[in-house]
């Protein structure tokens, strides 16, 4: 398709520092096929691979890999939750010869990926966001990035902005990947006041562009200034809420050039390191990681530049806590910690970092989020 | 950034009227070109496909040429030429048009996304908004009374289609075709013409419905953008009598009912959010179940109508 | 509503001409209804052809990845069949109560509430013996699907609400209420980033056909079309539905049960679409979950006008779509298409398709009538 517009997407995103840059400012070699025959690499989509948000932060990194030597990337996208997404798995293993192959989404991990992975134990699955153990079968295992932590920054730099100290947050549904980023969110705004909110609503699936519209005009309806988002497009989200005088943080890809003047900063996807050291190991024979996690400073998780909008305490504490996170294993899930229904849900003493296993099966919102997680 | 004072409770009734007013238009549209459409005689359920395939065609045109309403032009030049193909097909004999309609929901929604691509990251040129809240202090009460053009064009489509079908001549042209077509050749009207013409605009009417999603409210091409919305809308129609005041009323109704879940979670009211977003469909079954009556299920409805006979 | 069989939609009078031989003139109607669908089918590929040449794309890898993707190998012959499966069940939701004509669009809302039944049905049962689990799982299917359904038919006879914006509405509550419970009150705790019930367990799961990957589904699917197709060519009722659906003031008339025909015709529909959801449950997902509403019901519509409303035309069509289906992926991963492709395609065949209706009757070499009056 050959449309002329003002801006291309690739030009977009060279101009926000996402995507041709991206290899290079993790600082990964290049790759060099060791593989006799190139190497067939699967990746799968719930949504459209241009989606501008979760899918897209995917169909970005495989891309980077698509000029390489030695490796052939094939993808599918709006591949539902449903046995599809099995004959997909098995279409790439049969028809493309992938022996590597990477389901995004997280209803794809049980039972669709384990029953595939048990019937071609030759083929590598490593899926986004499920929680791998190793009664799971030998030739799989799951990635994610905590990217609750960048939430957390963006709630500092969003305690720092209101003035209503109330802050929002919209979200799909209720699950413990969404429940953190809310926590986190939360927890980073009362590290510069005690006093903040965080008002939620939950939209009831990832793309509804409607509901999340009126979502963000029900919160600014409600005095919220600060806006946040863990849905799969945040566009409509970004802009409704610029249009009402709102700042916003952003999730998944750097946004800024939708909303310019509102656009604080956002927690943002490189699902490049992840897929690169998975294809090294791939190619070098090496066994794959069947439980690999990374946050920012393993390069899994990166913040969109802050804005220009945003104060110099918001950006002295910002620096000073990305400094602390790089240190690796930052806590911010405390004891003693009560959630919104008065109930202890972290004992006191009792502390969480980052890659604690327990925040991957978070069921509840801590005091001080104005939600419900059913 | 001044941060407007919250105005709690009083959020929920505010949030609902702001979400009839905005939330509405596209229902309004395409349930007004529906009525013509189905007052013909002809029912045209790929109203869908054309509302998608507006949204998409006028965020698109918007974005290249750098002005809004000439994407809103193009929505409704495309829009009427899915509608004309739709009357052309259905005007052989023997072809069901409700499974021309299904499918051509199909085509049109494919096509959108298919062509759509490359428009779903750039920000197009909005409509503007005509403040009818000028009068009032409270922000909220300002936002929720900016109005979109359409909306106001189609509160005066919706009284003067009530007024023509009674009152000109091609009202009661489109009616007697509706309502019965032998009688129509009777008097010497062609019914597969005057249904080509009501179908066309008919989908003109829906693809501008779809550029106000676009363009307007929420203002983003998304492939996502509509969630059932034509198809819900030519429902409505029904459940408003194939009136087109009525079906102005219904597309209010349902805005308003939408904007429940999202407003009641912003007040605290937190659990069963799911039950509250199917409010707009709870409220139309009951009043529908409450309002029709067995002896007669179908005052207003074309004779002619596949749907209903 | 076009349910009729081929020589009476030829809408003409039939003039019964002497001399002509009978059997031509049989095999002649047959042939007519192989030959106009398959070459709509063969423009609708066509047209869809100089849509992919108009894009710089090779029409000649299409039709390989269609081949390649959807029937070459007995893998890609099991994606069409697995593909096809739930449609047979959700397209009969709205073949059978059309018969009495009634257009009924909101098998989704039964299909989700069906396979929500039963995987809370299967909970309390663990450690029964596999077979009544499965025929509980069945019957709870059978019955929301069902009541969901039959109570839009309720409400048509004793209210006169129109049944298809009330299907219509039942399915996006149905929805709603399936969200929500399985997000609240029947959450599994452990299903962490897909809410979903409790598992039905391993050992309930309903197999694959030996040799095949293809799960048991289709054969109920097949059966119940089947089945179908019998109730209504071959019974009273399915006579008494087609009168009602022709007129149902001469029926009522004529004193047939017009009330208990629409009820009876609306529940077993929506019990074909709670079957499907039942199946979906116990062969793919292993729980209810929201992926349970992904669109079976709303395809089952097109697949059921295709079919022109007939349950036998169901199982060819349903597997035409599955094989279209199965191959989109191919479309793209091999032509670099987007995944739209598929559903333009689809478009574009099924309004040939649908159009082609248009010539049954006045392709003068297949209708034996138009000889008659050729040849005076």
């Amino acid at each position: 398709m050959a449309y002329k517009l003002p801006i291309s997407r690739r030009q977009l995103l060279k101009s926000t520092a996402a995507g041709g840059t991206m290899l290079a400012a993790t600082g990964l070699a290049p790759l060099r096929a060791l593989a006799a025959g190139p190497l067939t690499v699967g990746f799968i989509y719930v949504g459209s691979k241009d989606d501008y948000g979760y899918n897209q932060s995917h169909a970005e990194a495989a891309a980077t890999f698509k000029k390489m030597p030695g490796i052939k990337v094939v993808e599918e996208e709006n591949v539902p939750e449903t046995n599809a997404v099995v004959e997909t798995m098995e279409s790439m293993i049969n028809i493309d010869g992938a022996s590597l192959v990477f389901p995004t989404s997280f209803g794809y991990f049980n039972p669709f990926m384990l029953a595939t992975a048990k019937k071609y134990p030759k083929v590598e699955f490593r899926h986004c966001g499920g929680l791998w153990t190793k009664a799971d079968p030998a030739n799989t295992g799951s990635y994610f990035g905590y990217i609750g932590m960048g939430q957390y920054l963006n709630g500092i730099v969003a305690g720092h902005m209101t003035k209503s100290k109330k802050l929002g947050f919209i979200a799909a549904k209720p699950i413990p990947q969404v429940l953190l980023n809310i926590n986190s969110f939360l927890l980073g705004a009362r590290s510069v006041d005690p006093a903040i909110t965080v008002k939620t609503i939950f939209t009831g699936d990832w793309n509804l562009p409607v509901k999340e519209a009126e979502a963000a005009n029900a919160l600014a309806d409600q005095g919220i200034d600060v806006l946040t988002m863990h849905v799969d497009s945040p566009k409509v989200i970004i802009q409704t809420a610029a249009g009402r005088g709102l700042y916003v943080c952003g999730y998944h890809v750097d946004q800024a050039a939708l909303a310019p003047a509102n656009y604080l900063t956002g927690a943002n996807w490189n699902w490049a390191k992840p897929y690169h050291d998975f294809i090294t190991e791939k190619l070098g024979h090496k066994p794959l990681g069947q439980f690999v996690r990374g946050g920012i400073p393993e390069g899994f998780v990166k913040m969109s530049p802050l804005g220009s909008m945003v104060t110099a305490p918001a950006r002295k504490q910002f620096d000073a806590t990305l400094a602390d996170i790089m240190k690796g294993n930052f806590a911010i899930i405390k004891g003693p910690m009560k959630d919104n229904t008065g109930k202890i849900v972290v004992p006191a003493g009792k502390i969480y970092p980052e890659s604690a296993i327990e925040l991957e099966k978070m069921n509840y919102l801590l005091e001080g989020v104005i939600g419900s997680t059913s | 950034m001044s941060a407007p004072s919250a105005i709690g409770l009083w959020g929920v009734p505010l949030a609902m009227i702001g979400g009839a007013v905005r939330v509405s238009t596209p229902y309004i549209f395409v349930a007004l070109g529906e009525t013509i459409t189905e007052r013909s005689g002809r029912i045209n359920l790929g109203q869908e496909g054309t509302l998608v395939f507006g949204a998409m065609i006028g965020y698109g045109v918007a974005i290249m040429t750098g002005s809004a309403w000439l994407g809103v032009a193009a929505a409704c030049v495309c829009g009427g030429g899915f509608g004309l193909f739709h009357g052309w097909i259905c005007s052989y004999p023997k072809v069901n048009d409700i499974a021309i309609g299904i499918a051509m929901m199909q085509l049109g929604v494919g096509l959108a996304i298919f062509f759509g691509k490359p428009f779903i990251q750039p920000a197009a040129p909005h409509l503007p908004a005509i403040p009818l809240g000028w009068w009032s202090a409270v922000p909220q009460i300002r936002v929720a009374l900016d109005v979109n053009a359409l909306f106001i064009l189609g509160l005066a489509l919706a009284l003067f289609l009530n007024w023509a079908f009674r009152n000109t001549r091609y009202g009661l042209m489109l009616r007697v075709v509706g309502d019965s077509a032998d009688a129509a050749r009777a008097i010497g009207l062609n019914p597969d013409r005057l249904r080509l013409y009501a179908t066309a605009i008919g989908g003109a009417m829906a693809g501008i419905g779809g550029a106000y999603l676009s363009l307007y409210y929420p203002g983003s091409w998304n492939e996502g953008i509509s969630s059932g919305q034509g198809l819900m809308a030519v429902a409505l129609v029904i459940f408003a009598r194939w009136n087109p005041l009525g079906c102005f009323f219904a597309a209010l109704l349902f805005g308003g009912a939408g904007a429940l879940g999202a407003a009641l979670q912003s007040v605290g009211v937190t659990q069963g959010y799911y039950l509250f977003y199917a409010a707009p469909y709870v409220l139309t079954l009951i009043i529908m179940i409450a309002t029709s009556s067995r002896s007669h299920s179908l005052i207003g409805a074309p004779g002619e109508l596949s749907i209903t006979k | 509503m076009t349910n009729a069989s081929p020589d009476t939609l030829t809408g003409m009078p039939r003039v019964e001409v002497a001399g002509r031989p009978e059997a031509l003139a049989k095999w002649a109607r047959h042939a007519e209804a192989l030959v106009i669908p398959g070459g709509a089918l063969l423009a609708g590929l066509a047209v869809f052809s100089v849509f992919l040449q108009v894009l710089g794309k090779s029409p000649l890898a299409f039709f390989q990845a269609i081949y390649l993707g959807g029937l070459g190998s007995a893998f890609s012959l099991d994606n069409a069949l697995t593909h096809a499966s739930p449609l047979l069940l959700t397209a009969l939701c709205v073949a059978l109560p059309a018969r009495l004509g009634l257009v009924i669009i909101g098998g989704e809302g039964a299909l989700v509430l069906g396979g929500l039944a039963a995987a809370s049905v299967a909970l309390p049962l663990q450690g029964q013996p596999y077979l009544i689990v499965l025929c509980a799982m069945a019957a709870a299917g059978v019955l929301a699907g069902g009541l969901w359904i039959g109570m839009v038919g309720a409400l048509r006879y004793y209210r006169g609400v129109n049944e298809t914006i009330a299907s219509l509405l039942m399915a996006y509550i149905g929805i709603a209420l399936m969200n929500q419970l399985i997000e609240g009150p029947l959450r599994d705790p452990a299903s962490l980033n897909k809410p979903s019930t409790y598992p039905i367990g391993q050992a309930y799961r309903i197999a694959s056909i030996p040799g095949t990957q293809v799960h048991w589904g289709l054969v109920v699917g097949i059966l119940a079309c089947l089945c179908s197709w019998v109730l209504m060519e071959r019974t009273t009722w399915g006579f008494a539905a087609r009168v009602a659906g022709g007129n149902v003031r001469a029926a009522q008339i004529q004193g047939l049960p017009v009330g208990k025909l629409i009820m009876a015709f609306t529940f077993i529909a929506g019990a074909c679409a709670g079957l499907a959801g039942m199946i979906e449950v116990a062969a793919v997902q292993g729980n209810a979950n929201a992926s349970l509403a992904s669109g079976y019901g709303y395809t089952g519509i097109l697949v059921a006008f295709l079919a022109r409303q007939n349950p036998l035309a169901i199982i060819p069509v349903a597997f035409m779509l599955g094989a279209i289906d199965a191959s989109g992926s191919l479309l793209q991963r091999h032509m670099g298409l987007p995944d739209a492709t598929v559903e333009v395609l689809q478009g574009i065949l099924f309004i040939t398709i649908l159009f082609s209706d248009t010539f049954y009757g006045r392709i003068k070499w297949l209708n034996p009538d138009l000889w008659a009056r050729a040849q005076p």
